[in-house]
């Protein structure tokens, strides 16, 4: 693991000696032959961080973020190429559906399971792997993951009902505590925020900072205020291109590329 | 003046199918009342007797009932497990593939076939291979019929039940396979129960078809007076007696044979009725 | 359970499932695919066994009767005599219902199309379901007890009143269907435009939709095509042909229903049910291409 030095964060400071959690070789994703809508991306990720990846829509950001849990593989068409290693493993070369279990993630929309109830749906993770819980076993990852969700109070006494019953807010947190529930190495989230409200948003941003303690967080953002309010490091994409990888404070005072900095203050985007 | 006539006329025609139906159900309750009334309602429905012969005449519907029934579910018993693995391939599988419009298509054929032209293939093709499978010695029975039956509605079930598996969103889908889940553990856990009472639905319509289904049944049921108990008995069904026993009826067992028709008629809109609504439910989300 | 015990648990099963996820899948592919058997096993049965019969003879004779079949046969001659009428038969009775069906099934189609909430229009659209569910052979009663029993004759009027039942509610369906899909635009522009609620319903409306309507027509005359059990009980059948509408009129689906009660006549069964298939799957063909063509 000798070059992956290169592709050390664009950091002044040191990164307190943090081996990477995260580490993204040369990966590259085309839906058609010859039409890369990711080229050749490398970069580190530190454990405990939140990392968000902004860029125009159609650059690509999405497109990275899902060949990170392996999603890609569901779609024949679509060719990834490239290493990535979630914490020294190389997982192109691991089962999808292991990586899946060790790479969380939440989508655009809530997708709780309509059928299911709201106890059902967090431990659907469980289920699907066809992973057999005692009671009290199953109560416990209930009670912990809707608490880390900050879910647990509000539908403690409504368990049984479906999860599509809660607000787009509170499915949200739901399909969080979800991908929570089975404890992945890394959260991937892609614009967790953009279907919802506000007051939901700002929920959901606090309690990423609080996710972060324990976990890994990607987030996926085309809003730039939401990046610069709770993420540690931030990617910026543009045209299917890393352009630049830096911590968060720096690249919004002080980017390095023109383009960045073009994004940043809106010229387009 | 041209409009108000005009819309005049389609009001009109909209009349004609009302008037149409109320003309049905009023045409085969009065044709049928003489049998309702020798016999009783219920008399005449758990009767089992179906004797013509003029110094006993006797009619019940029951039989016919039972035979009806005994074919109809157990058709679609067999067609489950041909119809279902179609509704996935062309609703989840191969969703808007090339391949999945020509299975479809080729699927959606089996409907456009005649009913007489299924008699006959039964007859001349599967009946032998019923002999050699010792079913029973005529080849003839509720066996044959539900077979034949179950090929006719695969079409019915199978067609609907992937345009509702395919409405399943994908986002819903991928939420399954973020967290490790197979496609079949997806299928099984996510995919059919959000599908399911869109699947119930084509089932009850296709169980609907099964019920009334006429020409195939009366060439390959056997035709005999008797409360069927087991697939290797031959009967008949409601359809087929009508068919079978029409043409040559007149007085009191052309009034039972209406009766038969209506109680065919009221199973069937039941049956239709349900699966409508189920489908009107759905749609209102 | 520890986190390492569930890995472990997950990471052992994980082969299993996979395998069994192949399996599943390969088990859907297979069942898919015998699905698929029976309509070729019947159209080779249909097409191997008669096409020696499929000539001009059965388009230009009427079906034999029992005895001269009879007797060609035991003088090792093939059987004498065609369809024709049959063949005629089939296109006045479905002819006439067509006649009967298209305006009454497109104006029913227009109301319901243009008055969605209205409680008349909801149950007239329940009632078309009713009607779409009835099984055949109870249309073939009320139409002995409408047509044959008053007019005291079985006729090919008899017949085609049953096949009109049968389709109306197929058309009316498609028809309303079609226009519910185009667009609110459309209607507006016309009468904006200062033309007559009739006029932008015939002149734009109907023309727009012509692709869903025609198709729902062919695909109602395709399935009506092969009824057999209502005409059995209404047209009855004639060993001539007839264009009498007061008549007694054989049909194709008829004439097998003959042929396969009379072991003489066997020989010609599937040259009939031949040219029956390739009639009904020629107006699924023309249905697909049509609506193809006149995409809205």
């Amino acid at each position: 693991m000798e070059n992956i030095t290169e592709n050390r964060l664009n950091n002044q400071e040191d990164n307190s000696g943090n081996e990477p959690i995260l580490v993204l070789k040369e990966v590259s994703v085309s839906y058609a032959p010859g039409k890369k809508a990711v080229d050749n991306v490398s970069a580190d990720i530190y454990p405990n961080t939140i990392t968000a990846i902004m860029g125009p829509s159609g650059c690509g950001k999405s497109t990275l973020l899902r060949a990170i849990n392996r999603m890609h593989d569901l779609y024949p068409n679509i060719v990834t190429s490239g290493d990535i290693y979630l914490k020294g493993k190389n997982i192109m070369k691991m089962n999808p559906m292991e990586v899946r279990r060790m790479a969380g993630m939440v989508f655009q929309t809530p997708n709780p399971f309509p059928t299911m109830s709201i106890y059902d749906n967090v431990l659907a993770g469980y289920r699907l792997n066809g992973i057999k819980l005692k009671k009290n076993e199953k109560d416990e990852i209930v009670r912990k993951s809707l608490t880390a969700v900050a879910l647990w109070d509000e539908v403690k006494d409504v368990m049984n009902r479906r999860g599509s019953f809660l607000s787009g807010g509170q499915q949200q947190r739901l399909c969080i505590a979800r991908a929570l529930a089975l404890k992945p190495e890394v959260l991937l989230m892609d614009e967790p925020t953009s279907a919802l409200d506000p007051v939901s948003t700002n929920k959901i941003e606090e309690l990423l900072l609080e996710l972060k303690k324990n976990f890994t967080i990607l987030i996926v953002t085309h809003n730039m205020s939401q990046a610069a309010r709770i993420s540690d490091n931030s990617m910026f994409m543009y045209l299917g291109d890393l352009v630049e990888y830096a911590p968060t404070k720096q690249m919004f005072t002080k980017p390095k590329n023109k383009k960045t900095e073009e994004y940043l203050t809106g010229i387009f985007g | 003046m041209k409009d108000r006539v005009f819309k005049g006329l389609l009001f009109a025609a909209a009349l004609i199918i009302l008037m149409l139906t109320a003309g049905i159900i009023y045409v085969l309750i009065k044709n049928s009342l003489d049998v309702f009334q020798t016999y009783g309602f219920f008399g005449f429905i758990f009767n089992a007797e179906w004797d013509p012969r003029s110094d006993s005449e006797e009619y019940g519907a029951w039989s016919f009932i039972i035979g009806t029934l005994f074919t109809a579910f157990f058709a679609l018993l067999l067609c489950i497990p041909f119809s279902l693995p179609v509704a996935l391939f062309n609703g989840e599988y191969f969703k808007g593939r090339k391949i999945s419009s020509v299975v479809g298509s080729v699927v959606d054929l089996l409907a456009g076939i005649p009913s007489i032209v299924y008699g006959l293939w039964g007859f001349y093709t599967l009946r032998p291979v019923v002999i050699q499978l010792g079913v029973n010695a005529s080849g003839f029975g509720i066996f044959l019929a539900s077979v034949v039956l179950a090929i006719m509605i695969i079409p019915y079930a199978s067609s609907l039940s992937a345009e509702f598996l395919s409405m399943i969103p994908d986002t819903v889908k991928e939420g399954a396979y973020s967290l490790g889940a197979t496609r079949a553990e997806t299928i099984w856990h996510v995919s059919l129960p959000m599908a399911s009472s869109g699947i119930v639905a084509a089932y009850i319509l296709a169980l609907g078809r099964a019920l009334g289904e006429t020409m195939a049944v009366t060439m390959l049921i056997g035709n005999t007076t008797n409360v069927p108990s087991s697939l290797r008995d031959t009967g008949n069904t409601m359809a087929s007696v009508i068919a079978n026993q029409f043409g040559e009826a007149d007085g009191l067992k052309l009034s039972a044979l209406i009766g038969i028709g209506l109680l065919l008629f009221v199973i069937t809109a039941i049956i239709n009725l349900i699966a409508k609504f189920i489908m009107k439910k759905l749609a209102a989300g | 359970m520890k986190d390492k015990d569930r890995d472990k648990m997950m990471w052992s099963n994980i082969k299993k499932r996979s395998a069994k996820d192949k399996i599943v899948f390969g088990a859907i592919c297979f069942f898919s695919f015998l699905s698929m058997i029976p309509l070729f096993l019947i159209i080779w049965e249909v097409v191997s066994k008669g096409y020696k019969n499929f000539n001009w003879r059965l388009f230009t004779q009427v079906a034999p009767s029992s005895m001269d079949a009879l007797i060609a046969k035991m003088s090792g001659e093939p059987i004498p005599g065609g369809i024709l009428n049959g063949i005629t038969g089939t296109f006045l009775i479905v002819g006439l219902a067509v006649l009967f069906t298209v305006p009454l099934g497109l104006f029913v189609g227009i109301y319901l199309s243009e008055h969605r909430d209205n409680k008349f229009a909801q149950t007239v659209s329940y009632l078309t379901d009713l009607l779409q569910g009835m099984p055949s052979i109870v249309i073939g009663i009320i139409a002995y007890i409408w047509v044959v029993k008053p007019l005291g004759s079985y006729s090919a009027l008899a017949g085609s009143v049953a096949l009109t039942i049968m389709m109306l509610p197929m058309v009316v369906r498609s028809t309303e269907e079609t226009l519910k899909m185009l667009p609110h635009s459309l209607k507006e522009a016309g009468l904006a435009l200062g033309a007559s609620y009739t006029d932008v319903i015939f002149k734009v409306m109907v023309p727009s939709g012509f692709g869903g309507i025609f198709t729902g027509i062919l695909l109602a005359v395709s399935r009506v095509m092969g009824e057999t059990a209502p005409l059995m009980l209404t047209a009855l059948g004639a060993s001539v042909v007839n264009w009498n509408i007061l008549e007694p009129t054989a049909a194709i689906p008829l004439l097998i229903w003959d042929f396969y009660n009379d072991p003489n006549l066997v020989d010609i069964i599937w040259s009939a049910s031949l040219l029956l298939l390739i009639v009904i799957f020629l107006l699924n063909w023309l249905a697909k291409i049509v609506a193809r063509k006149w995409k809205i």
